[in-house]
Formats: structure tokens, C-alpha cells, sequence
């Protein structure tokens, strides 16, 4: 008992700004750029903007593409790419980078489900006051699907985190790397238990947060 | 109706707005239209996620209305439609009526010369129906606006309608002033209309239980409907006259009255006919319109008729002035020309102009 508190002491906390880190970088990559991507792809798949077949299915086809890749091995694939970008992939950057390209489609897909959401009505009647696509995008797809949409983001940091602790598995660090190192390889069960009453607690709360916010936006 | 801001390109012919061939228009051209043409909907479709205030800002911002102004148009639209106290309201706490207001007033922000109603009033009960048609025709008297005006709603179309087309699967089949069109329609399909509107269709079961004769429709317009024909004619030509079905329509200021009745003979045989042929005559001579109805009366009104009507020129009589008024009157007949040039694009829930 005393082994699993030091333990936990020593290495808790850096563990646990280490997956912070991971799931912030990942979280706020995938997001941005998993926006983007959602928006291409919606906007080269309704009728009422610039449909475009060809640009559609292959962002598609790449988003899929690394979709279809179970996370573990997403992260063993990209361990050489990786290496050539930062050097060492076995550090908390080097997870952040695999969880981002992970996150991107991932969030794509949840962003576009978003978006296909918002009643095509709605759309028409934002075209027929002759207002630019950016404008339509900005000023009513987004505060129409921002409720889904912040739903979209909570679902994406809890999964990142599930990820995370893969990322821990090839030594990257975070609480995920504390739990296998000491928890499973040195059978410390009480820091096994610790992170995951850790894990269960966190993850109550980002989605009880963001819920909250979910229904603040929602009128 | 969605043909003419080009929510839909039609698959063949042209658009044609204030005598402006609008069909090719594309990005910054055709969003310069779209500022001209205001456009409501059945279904509101407000941003439920922003306030009142904000839809209209939307429409402002789309307009390049003059940032610092915004606040002042606003309120000024929201006034118009009577809603000024619901500008930091969200669109769910608003009622049906309230919130096509608010699309109104947001269809309106950038001050168009044509405002395109799609079923605008059909999600709404009558009441709020009368009030969202008065609030229309003020629109349409005060600012001069050109409304047109889709619905399967008869008493809208004859409500506030000045012209009429009256359309199926996607044709327009008859089309004029609403009066003459609905006192004396032409098309099988208007006529089908207007009688079921009317309600001058005799019961199926009553037909056969009918005693001998022969049954007459009459229709009256205006004063021929103070003249006491029925009992006149039946003393001259000795017949008995038998009301079965009376109707008075109001178009406007004008009045469509109908009767249905059954003239039979008081003798019987060749001479008998004869006194019924006579009197049926001079039934005839007297009223504005009438027929002859065979047993099979109801036939005609069993099918189901989608039709809409369009009102293509409001503006165009309602004492509009200036500028817009001569827009309203041009967007009228091009909308008509349009209508009738072309066919043949078909909507998933409708027929509309194509």
C-alpha cells in the first residue's frame, strides 16, 4: 500500500500533465483541421453548394482509409514517421503527433454528421438572402450545429484518452504508460486500480462539462 | 416558385426577372439577385441557436447593410411585423405566427421588390393565417412589394390573391384575375377546385333518391343575385322549382352566389318537357352562368387536384407607386411568361412554377 502511494506520488503527476498534453495537442489538431476536412467534405456532398464527386470521395477515401486502422497499429505504422519528424518517438510529443493523426479523421466524420444535421430549409432560406458561402457557414450552419458539434468534440477527447493509454503501451508516456508499467509489468494492482478510479472520474467530468456547455448552446 | 431566386436551376428554359433573363446568373451576380428577392417558408426556417435580432442581422450582413445601422434596421423591421419586444427572444420560445414574423422581417432586411411565399401560411391555424395575410398586404401596399404567392389554400388564394394561376404537375392550366378565374373557371382542374371550395357537390347517395326532373346548376354574379328568378320562373312556365343547394362566395368586394336545383313538370309527357326546356331557358338568360348537371354529377369533383396559385402581380393594383410598382407590375408578367414558357421541372413535394 505504501509502494502504490510513493509510486503514484513520484510519478502521478507527470503522468498526468503528460496525457493532458497528448489529448490537448491531439484534441485541439483534430478539431481544427477535422473541421476543415468536415467542411469539404460537406460542401462537395450538398446539392444546395458546390457538390464536386471526385474531391468528395477522396478526402473520403483517405478519412476512411485511416479510420479502418485499429489506433494500435495506426501507431506502430507511424512510428517511423515520427522519428524522421521529431527524432524520438517514445515521448509524450511523439505520442501527441500519432493521437493528432488519428484525431483528425475521426473528428472529420463526427464534425460532417454534425453539419449534415442542419435542416437543408435552414440553408435555403440563409442562400436566398444572397449571403456568400463563408457567411452561411460561419453565421448559421455553425450556431445551428454547434450543439452536436460540442457533443462531437466531447466524444473525441474521451476516445483520445482511451488512446492515450495505448500510446503508453509503446513507452510514451502518461497515465496509461504508469498504469502498464507499474500496475501490470510490476504487479502493482493499487496503481492499477488508482488510475483506473483516475480515468473513471475524469471522464464523468468532461462529459458532465461538457454537457453543460452542450445545453447552454442549445435553444 | 424556387426557380426564380435559383434555390433550383430549371432543367430547361429561362427565368426571367423584371425582364432581366436571370437562368445563368452565378456567384456574385446571383446573390445580388437573391438580395432582391425576399423568400419565406412554410417551415420559418430560422437559426434556432441565435435571437431573433441576430436572424435579421444575418440577412443585414448578407445585404452589406451598413454595420452601424444594423441595430436601427432592426428594430425598425421588427416593428413592422409587431414584434419588437421578442428582438433578444430565441425562436423556440416564439409561436408559428410570431415566427414566420420574424422570417418576414428577415426576408424583408434588404429592402426587395419581390417577396416569394412558399405555402407561407399552410403550417399555420386560421387565425394566425388572417393575421400573417393582413401583415402581407400591408407589406404589399405600403412598400410596394410584389408578392408571389404559392399555396393549396383556397380561402388564402382568394383572401388576398389579385392574379392567379392556378397550376398541376407543374403546368400552369388557367390563370388571371382571381375573380374572373374563380366566378368563371375554364380548366377542369380550377373548376373541380372551385366547386369543392364551394362545396356545391350533392351528396352521392342523394342523387338517385331524386324525383324526375332535371338538375340545374345556376350561377349568379353580384346584383343578379337580388332578382327573385326561382319563384318567377316556376309561376311563368308552370313547373316546380325545387332548391337543393345554395352557395354565396365571396371574392374581395365581389360575390359568386350557386344554386343547384331540380326543375320538374307538373304534366307529364311531351308537354311536360317542354314547359322544363322553357323555364330552364329563361333560368339560363337570367344568371350569369349555368349547366346543366347529368347524374353522374360528382364525378368530376371525386379526383384529387394539387393546385397552386401564384399571385404574380399584387403590387400591381393595390396602389403601389413609382418604382416599385412598375417592378411589380414587370415581375408579374415575366413570372407568368415564365410559368407558361416553361415546364417540366418536378419538386419531391410539389408542383411548382417551372
Amino acid at each position: 500500500m505504501s509502494d502504490t502511494i510513493e509510486i503514484l506520488q513520484d510519478n502521478l503527476g507527470q503522468a498526468l500533465w503528460d496525457t493532458f498534453y497528448m489529448v490537448g495537442i491531439a484534441t485541439v489538431v483534430g478539431v481544427v483541421l477535422g473541421t476543415a476536412l468536415a467542411l469539404l467534405l460537406y460542401l462537395t456532398q450538398h446539392r444546395l453548394f458546390t457538390p464536386n464527386r471526385v474531391v468528395n470521395e477522396v478526402i473520403g477515401f483517405v478519412v476512411n482509409a485511416i479510420r479502418s486502422m485499429p489506433f494500435l497499429i495506426l501507431l506502430v505504422v507511424l512510428i517511423p514517421l515520427i522519428q524522421l519528424l521529431i527524432g524520438d518517438p517514445y515521448t509524450p510529443t511523439g505520442g501527441a503527433i500519432a493521437l493528432s493523426i488519428a484525431a483528425v479523421p475521426f473528428f472529420a466524420r463526427i464534425a460532417e454528421s454534425s453539419f449534415c444535421e442542419v435542416d437543408d430549409g435552414l440553408l435555403e432560406a440563409a442562400i436566398s438572402t444572397g449571403a456568400p458561402t463563408r457567411q452561411i457557414i460561419f453565421g448559421a450552419i455553425f450556431p445551428q450545429a454547434l450543439p452536436s458539434f460540442i457533443r462531437g468534440i466531447v466524444l473525441t477527447i474521451i476516445s483520445l484518452l482511451g488512446y492515450s493509454a495505448m500510446v503508453g503501451t509503446i513507452g510514451a508516456g502518461g497515465i496509461g504508460d504508469l498504469a502498464i508499467q507499474y500496475g501490470y509489468n510490476r504487479y502493482e494492482t493499487g496503481v492499477l486500480v488508482a488510475i483506473v478510479l483516475l480515468l473513471i472520474v475524469l471522464v464523468q467530468l468532461i462529459q458532465w462539462i461538457g454537457d453543460r456547455i452542450a445545453l447552454k448552446v442549445t435553444h | 416558385m424556387r426557380t426564380i431566386n435559383l434555390l433550383e436551376r430549371p432543367t430547361s428554359g429561362q427565368v426571367i426577372v423584371e425582364g432581366r433573363d436571370v437562368t445563368n446568373l452565378r456567384g456574385k451576380e446571383l446573390r445580388e439577385l437573391r438580395k432582391s428577392i425576399g423568400f419565406i417558408f412554410q417551415g420559418f426556417n430560422l437559426i434556432d441557436n441565435v435571437t431573433v435580432g441576430k436572424n435579421i442581422e444575418f440577412a443585414l450582413k448578407a445585404g452589406n447593410y451598413p454595420k452601424n445601422k444594423w441595430c436601427a434596421r432592426i428594430e425598425e423591421l421588427l416593428e413592422l411585423v409587431g414584434l419588437s419586444e421578442k428582438i433578444d427572444s430565441y425562436p423556440s420560445s416564439l409561436s408559428g405566427g410570431q415566427k414566420q414574423r420574424v422570417s418576414i422581417a428577415r426576408a424583408l432586411a434588404n429592402s426587395p421588390r419581390i417577396l416569394l411565399c412558399d405555402e407561407a401560411t399552410s403550417a399555420l391555424d386560421l387565425e394566425t393565417t388572417e393575421e400573417i395575410l393582413a401583415l402581407l398586404k400591408r407589406i404589399n401596399s405600403e412598400l410596394g412589394i410584389t408578392i408571389v404567392f404559392i399555396t393549396h389554400q383556397f380561402d388564402v388564394a382568394k383572401a388576398i390573391f389579385d392574379d392567379v394561376a392556378v397550376m398541376e404537375h407543374g403546368v400552369i392550366v388557367e390563370q388571371g384575375s382571381t375573380f374572373d378565374v374563380f366566378s368563371a373557371p375554364q380548366h377542369p382542374t380550377t373548376k373541380a377546385l372551385v366547386e369543392r371550395y364551394l362545396g356545391i357537390a350533392l351528396p352521392d347517395q342523394l342523387v338517385p333518391r331524386l324525383p324526375a326532373g332535371r338538375l340545374i346548376e345556376l350561377r349568379y354574379k353580384d346584383e343578379g343575385a337580388f332578382r327573385p328568378l326561382i319563384s318567377e320562373v316556376a309561376q311563368h312556365h308552370d313547373v316546380s322549382i325545387n332548391v337543393l343547394h345554395g352557395n354565396v362566395g365571396y371574392f374581395g368586394t365581389q360575390a359568386i352566389g350557386t344554386l343547384i336545383v331540380l326543375v320538374s313538370a307538373r304534366q307529364n309527357g311531351q308537354v311536360g318537357a317542354q314547359t322544363v326546356q322553357n323555364a330552364i331557358d329563361e333560368l339560363g338568360s337570367h344568371v350569369y352562368s349555368w349547366r346543366e348537371l347529368s347524374s353522374d354529377l360528382n364525378d368530376d369533383l371525386g379526383h384529387s387536384v394539387e393546385a397552386v396559385f401564384a399571385d404574380d402581380a399584387l403590387a400591381g393594383t393595390t396602389g403601389a407607386t413609382g418604382e416599385a410598382a412598375d417592378g411589380a407590375t414587370e415581375q408579374g408578367n415575366t413570372a407568368k411568361n415564365n410559368s407558361v414558357k416553361h415546364s417540366g421541372v418536378k419538386h419531391d413535394d410539389e408542383e411548382v412554377l417551372a
